[in-house]
């Protein structure tokens, strides 16, 4: 009664059937191996020469084909090995603990240059992590909340990035107020982006947004009396605590942060101080966007991103919502820029291109849309694995591509794709609610 | 007040390229149930949409509480005190019922929620029950039943409710159309009701309006059109139930 063709309900394709579907792609793999590998240009004297190298082109077939075999076989049972990784849920006791994870991860964070491991690499790369984490914060509140797609994120960055830039060498004001000049100069911006593209939908904003990056990249790359063009702007002044500085010598006038403390002179001071000023920063916009998700303003966003013509009936006006949302997306990737300008002290066009837009909405969608948690979760992910991969940097972005991929087949909604509801019940009976506004 | 409190005179409107009101006068009073019948396609949704400003009524004049809303956009619209039940229900479906009650009272000041949250979850006690669910993993009537709660979070002057019955079965049907006719009894509610269920809605109407290609072809009292010949052979058949 056994039936050895079909051991189980996994794998229900029989060898045969395997070793065509090898097959074919092997076929495939020459071909395109024919003009990838099996032609290439060599620089002798006389010039570029075209030299055949036809020995590559069966042995891709020959690998593609195995490559391909071993998938098909393995198929079912990785499936049933990643079953249980795909279908898990945190337990029900780690709920109590939710409350507390904010908290906990911030006090982490703190610590985390005062750690015995940390050496400048680690904190270095800890406050990349953290602007990204800021950057996708704000894009979290267009894409996840109000479900606006923006492809020109990096446009605020860069704004933000150059008021810093220009207010600081130009009119010598200090870090702090070139900070807030950043976020409200690319919350403005914002604003009078939004007022054009409100009509639009979908994938008719997602162009013109990819539009305006591209825009004020090449605004800002040829506005040469301005801007600096390709050569950027450099002498932008440094982030101070409270009038110190964190140089080995006074400015004149000024006095150190080692000269006040006693603390005897260190380079990785202002190092610590950069990185915590970017997590106060980061921090700040996380609760933010937290209480702004209890408000009226913040539901409106989700009520927009979920149904705009119901929106509508309910006397919510879409595009004071949109407006909104763009606006407070754009004050934190301003305010990213600017100290990404002030920790550089030197910024070009070449950091904001579409690649950096990219990477931001990467991080918010692999993160899952409209999650906090999952925004941070994604940004150490993006930002610490290519660093991972430093080793075999010529394959970085083919890992990074196969990771995405993976993410996306086994969890397609993003890491934590479940949304918290911003009020909850602490007993059956329902309270009032008072924060109803 | 001097009018009733929903007017539409002469009113024409096209839905894209489809001309789908051709001229329709249709009056609310304060404190009625009107129905709205018609076959498919005979313009009653797109009459709902026009009070609701979209699409803006190519002519004719629409006035509630004798205010012109002609040109007005929606969500104005909404603040004026009328409260739209959307066709196919329109419920934010990732957000919990509590928090889509929460949007439907936007407009309505805060000190008044609790008591609004009481009274639909007196309608609808199923509800009550549901509060902490995603709106999406609701049955299709408890999304209907959230539909028209999250509408009168607002605390309405009239309600208007596009086909309540859509998809639905036959009990729940009843509940909601007796939801419907409590609320206009008890608490005086105007409503506005577009049906293609015929026979329930004009049971519970006091005036009702027969719609046709985009226009008005027959009125009268709920009970009149019930007993009219025309009206049972053209919408009633087989639909008493």
């Amino acid at each position: 009664m056994a039936a050895p063709a079909s051991p189980s309900t996994g794998t229900p394709f029989p060898l045969a059937h395997r070793l065509r579907d090898a097959g074919i792609a092997g076929l495939v793999a020459m071909v395109l191996a024919i003009p990838f590998l099996g032609l290439r240009t060599v620089n002798l004297d006389q010039g570029l020469v075209v030299q055949a190298n036809l020995a590559y082109v069966p042995l891709a077939g020959v690998l593609v084909f195995l490559g391909r075999l071993i998938l098909g076989l393995l198929a079912a049972p990785l499936a049933k090995a990643v079953a249980p990784l795909t279908a898990w849920r945190p337990p029900a006791s780690a709920q109590r603990l939710r409350p507390w994870g904010g908290p906990l991860l911030v006090l982490a964070a703190m610590a985390l240059p005062f750690l015995p491991f940390a050496n400048r690499y680690v904190i270095d790369l800890g406050t990349t992590a953290l602007i990204y984490i800021l950057l996708a914060t704000g894009l979290n509140i267009t894409v996840g909340l109000a479900g606006l797609l923006d492809l020109g994120f990096a446009a605020f960055y860069a704004i933000g990035a150059y008021t810093c830039a220009l207010t600081t060498t130009q009119l010598h004001w200090g870090f702090w107020p070139a900070l807030a000049a950043g976020g409200l100069a690319s919350s403005l911006f914002a604003v009078l982006l939004s007022l054009p593209i409100l009509r639009l939908r979908g994938d008719y904003l997602a162009i013109v947004t990819l539009g305006f990056g591209e825009i004020t990249r090449i605004i800002i790359l040829n506005w040469q009396g301005l801007t600096g063009g390709p050569n950027g702007v450099s002498g932008i002044a440094r982030p101070t605590l409270f009038g110190l500085t964190f140089d080995r010598r006074a400015p004149a006038g000024g006095q150190t942060f080692s000269e006040v403390t006693g603390i005897a002179y260190a380079p990785e001071h202002r190092l610590i101080f950069l990185y915590l000023v970017i997590l106060a920063l980061t921090v700040l916009a996380a609760y933010t966007v937290a209480r702004l998700r209890r408000l009226p303003i913040g539901r409106a966003w989700e009520a927009l991103r979920e149904d705009e013509i119901a929106c509508r009936s309910l006397g919510i006006n879409p595009t004071m919502v949109k407006v909104s949302a763009y606006a407070t997306g754009a004050l934190m990737g301003g305010l990213a820029g600017c100290f990404f300008a002030a920790r550089q002290g030197f910024v070009s066009p070449e950091s904001f291109g579409f690649m950096e837009s990219a990477t931001i909405l990467a991080i918010v969608v692999l993160g899952g849309m409209g999650s906090q948690a999952g925004v941070i979760i994604a940004a150490l992910f993006i930002v610490v694995l290519p660093e991972l991969a430093r080793g075999f940097a010529d394959y970085r972005m083919l890992a990074f591509g196969l990771a995405m991929i993976l993410i996306m087949i086994w969890k397609p909604g993003g890491l934590l794709s479940g949304r918290l509801p911003t009020i909850r019940l602490s007993t059956a009976k329902p309270k009032p609610v008072a924060e109803a506004a | 007040m001097a009018g009733p409190l929903l007017q539409l005179s002469d009113v024409h409107a096209s839905y894209g390229p489809v001309h789908a009101l051709r001229g329709v006068n249709v009056t609310v009073n304060e404190g009625e149930i009107v129905t709205l019948i018609g076959a498919n396609g005979a313009g009653k949704s797109t009459l709902l949409m026009t009070i609701c400003g979209n699409p803006k009524p190519a002519q004719g004049q629409i006035l509630f509480q004798d205010k012109s809303l002609v040109g007005m956009p929606p969500h104005l619209i909404a603040r004026q005190g009328i409260a739209q039940v959307p066709e196919g229900r329109r419920i934010f479906p990732r957000m919990t019922v509590l928090e889509n009650l929460q949007l439907g009272a936007t407009l309505a000041d805060p000190a008044h929620f609790a008591e609004d949250l009481a009274i639909c979850y007196g309608l609808f006690p199923i509800l009550e029950k549901r509060q902490a669910q995603r709106a999406g993993t609701l049955s299709g009537g408890e999304q209907q039943m959230l539909a028209i709660s999250r509408a009168l979070m607002s605390r309405p002057r009239m309600l208007l409710l596009d086909e309540p019955s859509l998809g639905l079965a036959p009990l729940i049907i009843r509940q909601i159309f007796q939801v419907i006719e409590q609320l206009n009894r008890e608490r005086g509610m105007t409503i506005l009701l577009v049906e293609q269920n015929a026979y329930h809605a004009l049971k519970l109407a006091h005036r009702a309006y027969v719609l046709a290609s985009g226009e008005v072809v027959l009125t009268g009292s709920g009970r009149e059109l019930l007993a009219n010949e025309q009206v049972r052979a053209a919408y009633l058949e087989g639909g008493a139930h």
